[in-house]
C-alpha cells in the first residue's frame, strides 16, 4: 500500500508551440495525504495551474504534454492508466473546481441536471435519485432554498452561488482528493469567506486532500497545511505554512511576503517590491528561472538549477546561497524584522 | 475649501427591455454620496463588485453624467462646468483605469499614448512633446526608447506605468486611480504602490484610490470610505480603520480580509455573512445593509440611515458612520448601545 494518497515526483510538463518549448512545470514533486491541505502560489504563468490540470490529464494535447515524472494515486500512476481509468478517477478519486464558475458550467442547462449528470456518469442511480442527490449536495455547501434552486439556470445564480454549484458537483461523488484552482479569485471577500469555510467542512466530512492554487498568501496562511512556492515552472521552496512564512529560504518567498501589504499593519511602512519582470517563459535559463531577478544571484545560479536542500523537517529549497549566508541576508527584511522581534 | 467635494452623489442606470427599449427600472449604481478629499491626502474608496466604486469615479469626472447631487473641484461646479471650464478641470483631474490591457489603443505608439493630452490642449512644439513624453517615461521607471514602441511589447505591469505617465502628462492636480493594481502580480502590485507613493510626493498629487481589495487601500489611503450597494457606510482614517470599525458592514469585511500570517489567522474570529450582495436594481428598504446586519433590528428596515460624524476612536479620526447600532470605543472598550443611534434617521424623520 502506498504512503500518501498522492505522491507527485519529477511531473515535467511542456507547452510545443511554433515559438519554441515553454517548459512550464519543470521537475515538480509533492505529496499529499488525507485531511491535508497543500497550497500552491505563485505567480502568473509559474505553472500552478498547468500543475494541477497535469494531475487531471486535461493538459491540451497538442501543444501540451507530460514528458516525465510519475503520478501516483495510491497504486495506480495517473500518467500511465488508460482513457477509460483516468475518466473514473475525474470525479470519482479527484475533483476540480476551477476560477471561473460562469465557464464552468454549461449556460443552457439547469444547475440541478447538471449535478445529477455528473453523479449519474460515476453512480449507479436513477433520473430521480440523481435529481434528489443535486437537491441534496445544494443545500449541504448552503444554497438556500435548494429543493427549489435545483431548477435554476446559472446565470440566475450570483458568483458565490456558482461557486457552490460548482464544489456540490465536485463533491457528488465524495472524492479523495479535491483540487480547487483559484476558487475564490473572481469572488469578493465576504464570499470567499462563505466559499472557504464550504471547502473546509467538506474536506473535514470526507477526510480528503486538497490541492488549492492561489495567488493569495492570506487564504494560504488561513487554509493551508503546507506550501508549495512555484516559480516560472519549478518548485523553488516547499514546506509546512509556518516554515514558509516565518523560516522561508528562498529569495522569491522572501520577496512575495515583503511586497504584501497588510491590513494589519499599524504604521505605514513602505513596501518592498521584487524588482524587474516576470520571466519570459519561452527563454527561462537552464538553471534558476528567479535568476533575473534576484537581488542576492551568484555564479552558478543562471546555468545549474540547484540540488533540494532539506533545511526543516518536510521543509525544502533550491537555492545556490549556501545557508550561512542565507539567514543573515533575510533578516534585512522587513517582514522578518517584525516576526524575530 | 477641499480640494474635491462630493455631495448627494446619484448616479442611476436605466434598465430597457423589450423592443421599444421601455425602460422599466433602474440600478442604483450610486445612490447619494457624499466625501471630501482634501488636497495632497489619499482617499480610498472601497467596497465589494457592485458596490457603485467605480461609478462615483467616472461620475466625479463627469465621464458619466450624473443623476443628481454635486462635484466641486477646487469651488468650480463640475456638473454645470461649461465645455470650457471642463476641458480646464479635465487637465486637472486625470484617471488610471483598472485594465491595463483595455485602456492603451494597441494601435498606438506610447508616445502618441502618452502625448495624447498634450497634443489636445495644444502644449509645446512636436520637439518639446517628445522630451516630455521622454522625461515622463523616465518618471515612471521606464526608458525614453520605449516611446517608439506599442502597448503589446510591455507586460502587464508596465502597461500600468504607461497608464500612469498618461495620466501625469498634463500635470494634474487630483488622479482617480480605478483599481490600478487588481490586474498585477503581487510582485508588481507593490512596485506600482511605491511608484505612485513617490509620485505623490513629488507631485504634491491627491489620489482617490478605488479598489475592492482592503489590504491595498489601507495600505495606501489616508482616510478610506467603505461602499455598500451605492451608499457609502462609514468614512475612516486609515490608521484606525482596522481596530476601531464603527459599521458592521466593515467589521466583517475587516474580518473576511486574511491576512498573511498564520499565527495571526488562527487567532482571528471571523465574521461570515449570510447571503449575497443584493442586486443595486432592487436595493433592500431601509438600510441597504440590514438583511445580511448581524445587529439589524426593527429601525433598520425603516430608513437608510445618513452619514453623520461620530466620535472617533482616537483623536484626530473625522469619522463618519450612517448606522443606527454603530460601535463605539470608549476609553479603548467595544460596545454597542441598545438605543438606536438618532442622529443616523433622515432629516424628514427627525
Amino acid at each position: 500500500m502506498a504512503d500518501h494518497l498522492l505522491e507527485v515526483k519529477d511531473l515535467s510538463t511542456y507547452f510545443f508551440t511554433h515559438a519554441g518549448v515553454v517548459k512550464a512545470v519543470n521537475g515538480v514533486s509533492f505529496t499529499l495525504d488525507r485531511n491535508e491541505t497543500i497550497g500552491i502560489v505563485g505567480e502568473s504563468g509559474s505553472g500552478k495551474t498547468v500543475a494541477a490540470l497535469s494531475l487531471m490529464r486535461l493538459v491540451p494535447d497538442p501543444p501540451g504534454k507530460v514528458v516525465e515524472g510519475s503520478l501516483m494515486l495510491g497504486d495506480r500512476n495517473l500518467r500511465t492508466i488508460s482513457d477509460d481509468e483516468m475518466r473514473a478517477v475525474r470525479g470519482n478519486d479527484i475533483a476540480m473546481i476551477f476560477q471561473d464558475p460562469m465557464t464552468s458550467l454549461n449556460p443552457v442547462m439547469k444547475i440541478g441536471k447538471q449535478i445529477a449528470e455528473a453523479v449519474r456518469l460515476h453512480q449507479d442511480k436513477s433520473k430521480r435519485e440523481a435529481w434528489q442527490l443535486a437537491v441534496d449536495l445544494l443545500a449541504r455547501v448552503g444554497i438556500p432554498d435548494a429543493a427549489k434552486r435545483v431548477d435554476s439556470y446559472p446565470f440566475e445564480f450570483s458568483g458565490g452561488m456558482r461557486q457552490r454549484a460548482m464544489i456540490a458537483m465536485a463533491i457528488s461523488c465524495n472524492p479523495d482528493i479535491l483540487i480547487a484552482d483559484e476558487p475564490t479569485t473572481a469572488l469578493d471577500v465576504t464570499i470567499q469567506a462563505q466559499i472557504i469555510e464550504v471547502v473546509r467542512e467538506m474536506q473535514a466530512q470526507f477526510d480528503s486532500g486538497v490541492i488549492l492554487i492561489t495567488h493569495d498568501l492570506g487564504v494560504i496562511a488561513e487554509i493551508a497545511d503546507k506550501v508549495m512556492v512555484m516559480y516560472g515552472g519549478r518548485t523553488v521552496e516547499y514546506g509546512p505554512v509556518d516554515e514558509i512564512f516565518y523560516n522561508a529560504h528562498h529569495p522569491y518567498t522572501w520577496g512575495l511576503l515583503a511586497s504584501l501589504p497588510r491590513l494589519d499593519e499599524v504604521e505605514k511602512t513602505r513596501l518592498t517590491p521584487i524588482e524587474g519582470q516576470p520571466p519570459d517563459l519561452l527563454t527561462l535559463p537552464s538553471g534558476c528561472p528567479f535568476v533575473g531577478r534576484c537581488p542576492y544571484q551568484r555564479a552558478p545560479c543562471r546555468d545549474d538549477w540547484p540540488e533540494l536542500e532539506i533545511v526543516a523537517e518536510g521543509h525544502g529549497v533550491h537555492c545556490w546561497i549556501p545557508v550561512a549566508e542565507r539567514l543573515p541576508l533575510r533578516v534585512e527584511l522587513p517582514h522578518f524584522k517584525e516576526s524575530v522581534a | 475649501m477641499s480640494l474635491l467635494e462630493v455631495t448627494g452623489l446619484k448616479k442611476h442606470f436605466p434598465i430597457r427591455t423589450g423592443v421599444l427599449k421601455r425602460t422599466t427600472g433602474w440600478v442604483y449604481a450610486v445612490d447619494g454620496v457624499s466625501f471630501e478629499v482634501e488636497k495632497g491626502e489619499t482617499m480610498g474608496l472601497v467596497g465589494e463588485s457592485g458596490g457603485g466604486k467605480s461609478t462615483v469615479g467616472r461620475t466625479v469626472l463627469r465621464l458619466t453624467t450624473a443623476t443628481g447631487g454635486g462635484v466641486t473641484f477646487e469651488g468650480i461646479d463640475v456638473m454645470k462646468a461649461s465645455r470650457g471650464q471642463m476641458q480646464k478641470l479635465r487637465r486637472d483631474m486625470q484617471i488610471v483605469f483598472q485594465d491595463p490591457y483595455a485602456s492603451l489603443n494597441p494601435r498606438m505608439r506610447i508616445r502618441a499614448i502618452v502625448g495624447e493630452g498634450l497634443t489636445i490642449h495644444g502644449i509645446g512644439t512636436e520637439a518639446e512633446r517628445k522630451k516630455r513624453v521622454a522625461e515622463l517615461l523616465e518618471t515612471v521607471g521606464l526608458s525614453a526608447e520605449h516611446a517608439e514602441r506599442y502597448p503589446h511589447e510591455f507586460s502587464g505591469g508596465q502597461r500600468q506605468r504607461i497608464g500612469i505617465a498618461r495620466a501625469l502628462a498634463l500635470n494634474p492636480k487630483l488622479i482617480i486611480l480605478d483599481e490600478p493594481v487588481s490586474a498585477l502580480d503581487v510582485s508588481i502590485r507593490a512596485q506600482v504602490l511605491n511608484l505612485l507613493e513617490d509620485l505623490q510626493d513629488e507631485f504634491h498629487l491627491t489620489y482617490l484610490f478605488v479598489s475592492h481589495d482592503l489590504s491595498v487601500v489601507k495600505h495606501i489611503s489616508d482616510r478610506i470610505a467603505v461602499m455598500y450597494l451605492g451608499k457609502i457606510v462609514e468614512i475612516s482614517n486609515s490608521a484606525v480603520l482596522y481596530d476601531y470599525p464603527q459599521h458592521p458592514y466593515t467589521e466583517a469585511l475587516l474580518s473576511a480580509v486574511p491576512i498573511p500570517d498564520p499565527h495571526t489567522e488562527r487567532s482571528r474570529r471571523r465574521i461570515v455573512l449570510e447571503g449575497d450582495v443584493p442586486s443595486p436594481a432592487n436595493p433592500p428598504k431601509g438600510c441597504v445593509f440590514h438583511p445580511r446586519c448581524p445587529r439589524a433590528q426593527e429601525i433598520c428596515s425603516t430608513a437608510m440611515p445618513r452619514l453623520v460624524a461620530t466620535p472617533g476612536a482616537v483623536a484626530g479620526d473625522r469619522h463618519q458612520v450612517a448606522c443606527y447600532f454603530p460601535a463605539r470605543f470608549v476609553g479603548g472598550e467595544r460596545h454597542v448601545d441598545d438605543e438606536p443611534f438618532r442622529d443616523v434617521l433622515p432629516e424628514d424623520q427627525v
